[in-house]
């Protein structure tokens, strides 16, 4: 976007949200520099920081790893508070990267990166191949169900631009990342130091014939699944107005969490389980015939039956169960662990309920899918298998059919802290591969 | 909002499926504070983004009225096109609106002017102050992560503490679209429904929708003198010093501020197109082009934050 571009030869753009892993050994922050500088979407002022502050750490060119420098907090801490919000576009598409640092964290901040992203760029060393790490990280695309999932194998260059290193790494990933129940995998060769595929394509490697790695962002097709699924509203807030044009209006806003609404369709409220007709779909002031995911929205109802937030409307051919005990696969997220028997809010879509930690029957370890029995507790960045019990029933999804309404909070009654993610349902779509006995180490 | 700056044009470009999606997760953030907290305030000082955030409250609850007012800090060197924009803009939708006056503060020996004359950060004490007093809890802001490194890492739910501060290891991971919004009495909560817009964004949805803007947002003449590389307004707030001489130049503002350390940019957009031309040819950022306050240091913006600033 070097030269004017008049604002009518802007073409329609889609929006796509990604997440990238990987340590900076691997090269992540080198990655990012380089997608956001080769798509110019770094600007004069910002390169001109970095080079101030590249000269005076004493390197001779501009660090674009820079780019993606924390705060000052995180610096004289030595913490990484957590995930970076990065914004480019490029004439095609607008790109809002979720950019999860560093070894400190990791879980936390690749789960939190994750629950948005419709792709992941999981990066490995070409030297090295698939390590713990990369499964890992593969596991947590998984785990979230990020529809696609990029593997960038870096550092072509320290391995000759050799075609048979690149296959064999591409080959082992893709089998164990499908194994785990990935949807859609992508091998690409590059040299994020030199630029090789990230952006433009390079001669060293005429041996692959595939897309660089903005081409692919570019292309994946984006939101694909939501409208797909089962049609979900939370109500948010209901709206009610007397006016010379609206003498009596009530409506429930809210956004579609995933699939179709239409007008004259039967619906459910739940938890009360009432069914009444949508009479009516305001868009944001427009009146539809149909909406869908994922659309803010009101929905105006039929008969006048008694809703308010936290309510969920469903299609009444297809309304989940009702349950207070929920099984789910969860990421702690704070500091202080998650115990058994722990007393907890669980916020679901637009509603919040006390619940109880009744058991946690394993704690999983990523790098090898095993899952370790009864670990008592759960601390800050492990992922879990936990038992919950509401103390009212809840229209809750499994997480692979609906992510938004398959999701959840616990959160600390006393002091609001977040304190674990979860997803209801099993956790991946192949079993776990192996059961460890006891709870032998924490493994890290 | 009357349509005067929109052509057609750019009415058929903004249909962009990702302008819909923004818009949607701000009403969507709009009705996520309006269902789970008492008393939220939308910050307002009638520039830009926060006439989107104006824009999408409004769309949020139609055909009902906003549940909730405006606040605007008043530093005493305001624009004064834009406060008089602001009024009118206030009587239009017929919504409260609360000002905290920066001058009111030093006027009563509160708070001490600068000796660089500037008065952001003046304002985060008459901000803070005003929040103690109306009890607020939720305080709807303008800030996109795309403007400074310090704001890349922001929650939408950005909690702060009994004096405003910003501690970054209190803040809670953000997953899916679930915002926790719990907080301890006399705690608050920071909302930033404009989080995941570009500058760019922001303007394509102004275009798209007729959002109506002050009149400094495009090019006009006006006395100018340079002062650290920016062009500021010469006024009664105490520009310029001797030695730095005024011109007549076509400018604009890229961000609307306090007149003592908010640049214009020497343009020839006149128009939302034009606007928009120039932004995604734009080689500097928002920031960098137009605010001093950001140029003190590496990490100036994330000082203030700590201390309670916007």
């Amino acid at each position: 976007m070097s030269t004017t571009i008049a604002a009518e030869q802007l073409p329609a753009t889609t929006l796509l949200r990604f997440a990238t892993a990987g340590s900076v050994d691997d090269g992540k922050s080198t990655l990012v520099g380089r997608l956001l500088h080769d798509s110019k979407s770094v600007l004069a002022d910002q390169l001109e920081a970095v080079e101030r502050v590249s000269k005076s750490r004493g390197q001779q060119a501009p660090d674009l790893a820079l780019l993606t420098d924390g705060l000052r907090a995180e610096r004289e801490q030595g913490i990484t508070i957590d995930v970076a919000y990065r914004y480019f576009a490029t004439p095609k598409r607008r790109f809002i990267l979720a950019d999860t640092p560093g070894h400190v964290q990791y879980t936390r901040n690749m789960v939190t990166g994750a629950s948005t992203a419709e792709l992941t760029v999981i990066l490995v060393d070409a030297r090295n191949g698939v390590v713990e790490q990369t499964r890992r990280h593969a596991a947590i695309a998984a785990l979230l169900r990020v529809p696609h999932v990029v593997l960038a194998v870096n550092k072509m260059d320290l391995v000759g631009y050799e075609e048979a290193v690149f296959a064999a790494i591409a080959e082992e990933f893709t089998e164990y990342a499908s194994a785990l129940g990935c949807r859609e995998i992508t091998a690409i060769p590059i040299s994020a130091l030199v630029g090789d595929n990230v952006v433009e394509p390079h001669a060293h490697m005429d041996w692959y014939d595939g897309p660089t790695v903005l081409e692919h962002l570019e292309t994946v097709p984006v939101s694909d699944g939501l409208t797909d699924c089962q049609a979900r509203f939370p109500v948010q807030y209901v709206i009610r107005a007397q006016t010379s044009e609206h003498p009596d209006y009530r409506g429930c806003a809210g956004q579609i969490a995933t699939g179709t609404f239409r007008v004259g369709e039967a619906v459910t409220l739940l938890p009360s389980g009432r069914t009444t007709k949508i009479m009516g779909i305001d868009r944001l002031g427009e009146a539809v015939d149909v909406a869908c995911a994922p659309q803010s929205v009101t929905l105006l109802l039929e008969d006048d039956i008694d809703v308010s937030r936290g309510d969920l409307i469903v299609p009444t051919a297809d309304a989940p169960a009702l349950t207070q005990d929920i099984e789910a696969t969860v990421c702690h997220v704070a500091d202080t662990s998650l115990t058994v028997g722990q007393r907890v809010l669980l916020k679901h879509a637009t509603r919040v309920v006390k619940a109880i930690v009744r058991e946690i029957p394993s704690r999983l370890t990523l790098e090898d899918l095993s899952d370790h029995l009864s670990p008592r507790l759960l601390r800050a960045n492990d992922i879990g298998r936990v038992h919950v019990r509401t103390a009212e029933p809840l229209p809750i999804d499994a997480y692979a059919d609906s992510p938004r309404t398959g999701s959840f909070l616990l959160i600390d009654p006393a002091d609001g802290t977040t304190l674990t993610a979860g997803m209801a349902g099993t956790a991946f779509t192949a079993p776990a591969a192996q059961t460890v006995q006891g709870d032998e180490g924490w493994g890290f | 909002m009357s349509g005067v700056h929109s052509s057609p044009d750019v009415r058929v470009l903004g249909r962009d499926p990702h302008l819909d999606v923004l818009e949607s997760e701000g009403v969507h953030i709009f009705r996520e504070v309006a269902g789970e907290f008492e008393r939220p305030v939308i910050l307002f000082s009638g520039g830009k983004d926060s006439m989107v955030m104006l824009h999408l409250a409004l769309k949020a609850f139609r055909p009902a009225p906003l549940p909730f007012g405006l606040l605007h800090v008043d530093t005493g060197h305001n624009f004064p096109e834009v406060l008089s924009f602001r009024d009118r803009v206030v009587k239009q939708h017929g919504v409260r609106l609360h000002v905290a006056s920066v001058q009111e503060f030093i006027d009563r020996g509160e708070l001490r002017e600068r000796p660089d004359g500037t008065r952001n950060p003046l304002q985060t004490q008459p901000l803070l102050a005003a929040i103690e007093t109306a009890r607020y809890d939720a305080v709807f802001g303008g800030g996109r992560r795309d403007e400074e490194k310090a704001r890349a890492k922001e929650r939408v739910f950005s909690l702060r503490d009994q004096f405003g501060g910003w501690d970054p290891r209190r803040q809670r991971p953000e997953l899916w679209q679930l915002y926790n919004g719990r907080h301890a009495p006399g705690e608050h909560v920071r909302v930033f429904p404009l989080s995941n817009w570009t500058e760019l964004d922001v303007w394509q949805y102004i275009a798209r929708e007729g959002i109506e803007l002050p009149r400094i947002y495009f090019a006009h003449e006006r006395e100018v003198f340079r002062r650290s590389g920016m062009w500021l307004t010469a006024g009664e707030w105490g520009g310029p010093k001797e030695g730095e001489p005024t011109e007549v130049r076509l400018v604009r503002y890229r961000t609307v501020g306090d007149m003592s350390c908010t640049g214009a940019v020497d343009s020839a957009a006149t128009t939302l197109d034009a606007v928009i031309a120039e932004i995604a040819a734009s080689r500097l950022t928002e920031r960098g082009a137009t605010r001093a306050d950001d140029r003190l240091s590496e990490a100036a913006m994330e000082d203030r934050k700590r201390d309670g600033y916007f």
